[in-house]
């Protein structure tokens, strides 16, 4: 336990800003290398999809002034910088007096609540099958199935996603196919129809995300146990005749299992990349739902707008877990980086 | 190390070397059979998209037909009663097109995809990874700080902006995209393991006999690099193939080529999935599942010929 040696906090917080600073820097330039003018396509976008565009010359206009389209590019690029710090993502152009902040705003806790239970299920699940894959004491029939739970591993969510909607949703009905409660039918609020119409929704999604990075966590846990084992503080363990299973979890696990919180930072924008596919294919009303709408409607400004959001959302939770690391374990020695 | 291996070496000079068990060509940790099974299986996902056209008219992925529209695989029926024909032995889709034929141009360039991008971001990494680990100061740090930003940002979010921007975007600039965030972990792990080799003895000693830097890096170190060369490959072309996929599943894949993830998302779209067509989505996901398990394979066998703890234990 200590402080937060100067050095490491600040090259955690450039890294945090550098890393807004490119990805907003890459959405304001994406669309600017794209031939035509981004407001006259908006438009006849608006027009295809049918909305009211009737002085559509007024509404160019006025929209490269709000846009400040109007400006040089560099005045452009600092009006859009600061847009982006009081999270300002300009209008919807499919549902047009719509801010983006709203679409998002109405998505996002969707999107988190998803996200946290299937990360904290597949941490513990995981973590705790790749200690049993290394402890002498499992049974060997434990042994045999956990490589087998690990081939999932290898597949993307999204192909999870689809074998879980057909066999369990469409072949033998167990779970809804769509949305995140059975709307109409539950009032949303604290009331216990609807949670357990949230968790009765969400349990497939889940399970898609579960399955497939669950092996992720056992492998490196795996890894980690097997550098423990050799370790001479669990020979004078088993020496004292500690119990096997006293052992596993006071010795070997707390040891092994801190690394692995460092792992987080790591996979977290995998993982958020996953649930945006795996939203999109249960039509869960998250930020995944919101992207692949968006992208039927050719809805730009929600794209970037989300694309960012998700962003800023991975980058802040790195840095969180870069943060509170050298709390949890005191062994990481921090000034290691040269 | 312990001095017994050295003693025994010595002792073996009496003895006939057939005994020696190292010196059997077979017994190298390069043939354990998680590398062999998943090099097998990409393989013969290979040799399907290269024989494939020949035994196969693929140009039955791309024509329409209205007579065998959503035919079943063969041994199964489709809601209409109607079986599957040795014409289509895995079924068509909704407009008549073979999905055989389809599987048989769309793994190909799904795979392409995810090799371009990688072996590009292998080379970067390359680069990238010796000069931070042999340079050090400034450049070294720079190249760091750019990897661990890289490698914050979701990729995905930034492809979907800049797919959904570019709506005609072909297979070799997808690829090329997918590259530009390949690279930092290669370059993370090349640059590791190029530190810990700089300090070791027979870098010291090239070094002293007065080797250049330009071929203490590439003719002596590189070789010794070849298993973490090969792994961060596999987990490059694991990676770019997955965005591939998902950016394909979102219909934001290369426009006029048949990919996998495309196959899917047109499937998808067309409710094939609540429709009980499941040819139309699941044969091209079944066999994207296959060549990623492939590909874990291989990149286990490889983590076993790199950790030799990991090969003793695994037995």
């Amino acid at each position: 336990m200590g402080k937060i040696p100067r050095r490491y906090l600040l090259r955690r917080l450039l890294i945090f800003f550098l890393t807004i600073w490119a990805s907003a820097t890459l959405i304001f330039i994406i669309p600017r290398l794209a031939p035509g003018d981004p407001v006259s396509a908006m438009v006849g976008d608006m027009q295809n999809a049918g909305s009211d565009t009737e002085n559509s010359a007024a509404i160019i206009d006025g929209w490269k002034a709000r846009f400040g389209l109007d400006a040089s590019l560099p005045e452009q690029y600092i009006r859009y910088l600061g847009n982006l710090v009081t999270f300002d993502f300009g209008y919807s152009i499919s549902n047009f007096p719509t801010p983006v902040g709203e679409i998002i705003v109405r998505a996002l806790p969707w999107t988190i609540g998803l996200l946290i239970v299937a990360l904290v299920i597949t941490f513990l699940l995981g973590n705790f099958l790749g200690a049993l894959m290394v402890w002498s004491k499992t049974p060997r029939l434990i042994r045999l199935i956990i490589p087998l739970g690990l081939v999932f591993t290898s597949i993307p969510s999204i192909l999870a996603a689809l074998f879980l909607l057909y066999f369990l949703a469409y072949v033998l009905g167990w779970f809804p196919d769509a949305n995140a409660y059975a709307i109409g039918q539950v009032v949303p609020g604290l009331n216990l129809e609807f949670v357990g119409s949230v968790i009765y929704h969400g349990t497939l999604p889940a399970l898609a995300i579960i399955l497939v990075s669950f092996g992720y966590w056992a492998l490196g846990m795996r890894g980690m146990m097997i550098t423990v084992e050799g370790e001479d503080y669990i020979q004078l363990a088993r020496a004292k005749g500690l119990k096997p299973a006293y052992m596993l979890y006071r010795y070997m696990i707390r040891n092994a299992i801190l690394p692995q919180i460092t792992a987080f930072a790591i996979t977290l924008g995998t993982l958020i990349s996953g649930q945006v596919l795996v939203e999109y294919v249960f039509q869960y009303p998250g930020m995944g739902r919101v992207i692949y709408d968006n992208i039927l409607a050719r809805d730009f400004p929600v794209i970037q707008g989300s694309a960012f959001f998700l962003i800023v959302m991975t980058a802040l939770a790195v840095l969180f877990v870069d943060l509170i690391y050298p709390y949890i374990d005191p062994r990481i020695s921090i000034g290691r980086e040269e | 190390m312990e001095p017994t291996p050295v003693l025994n070496a010595s002792v073996n000079t009496v003895t006939p070397s057939k005994t020696m068990g190292r010196f059997n060509i077979w017994d190298t940790p390069w043939f354990n059979w998680r590398l062999m099974t998943g090099l097998g299986i990409i393989t013969l996902v290979l040799l399907m998209g290269i024989v494939g056209p020949l035994l196969w008219n693929t140009d039955m992925a791309r024509e329409r037909s209205l007579t065998a529209r959503l035919l079943p695989p063969i041994g199964f029926t489709n809601i209409r009663g109607v079986e599957g024909t040795w014409e289509h032995p895995l079924g068509t889709n909704n407009f008549g097109h073979d999905m055989l034929a389809i599987i048989i141009i769309g793994a190909p360039n799904t795979f392409l995809i995810g090799f371009i991008a990688a072996i590009i971001g292998m080379l970067v990494g390359i680069i990238l990874g010796f000069m931070g680990g042999f340079l050090g100061g400034w450049i070294d740090n720079f190249i760091l700080l750019a990897s661990d930003v890289t490698l914050t940002i979701p990729a995905l979010m930034v492809l979907i902006v800049l797919n959904s921007v570019f709506d005609r975007i072909d297979l070799l600039t997808m690829a090329l995209i997918i590259a530009a965030f390949a690279w930092p972990r290669a370059t993370r792990q090349i640059r590791s393991q190029v530190l810990t080799m700089r300090e070791s003895g027979y870098v010291q000693m090239a070094r002293l006999s007065g080797a250049s830097t330009f071929d203490i890096m590439f003719r002596e170190m590189l070789p010794n690099l070849m298993s973490y060369l090969f792994a961060s490959f596999i987990s490059g072309a694991t990676g770019a193939i997955l965005a591939a996929v998902g950016l394909e599943t979102l219909g934001l894949g290369p426009q006029g080529v048949i990919t996998l993830g495309g196959t899917i998302y047109d499937a998808y779209t067309n409710l094939a999935l609540s429709g009980h067509l499941w040819w139309w989505w699941g044969i091209p996901t079944i066999l994207l599942a296959v060549m990623f398990i492939g590909l874990l394979l291989i990149n286990l066998g490889l983590d076993e010929i790199a950790n030799p703890r990991l090969r003793r234990s695994s037995k």
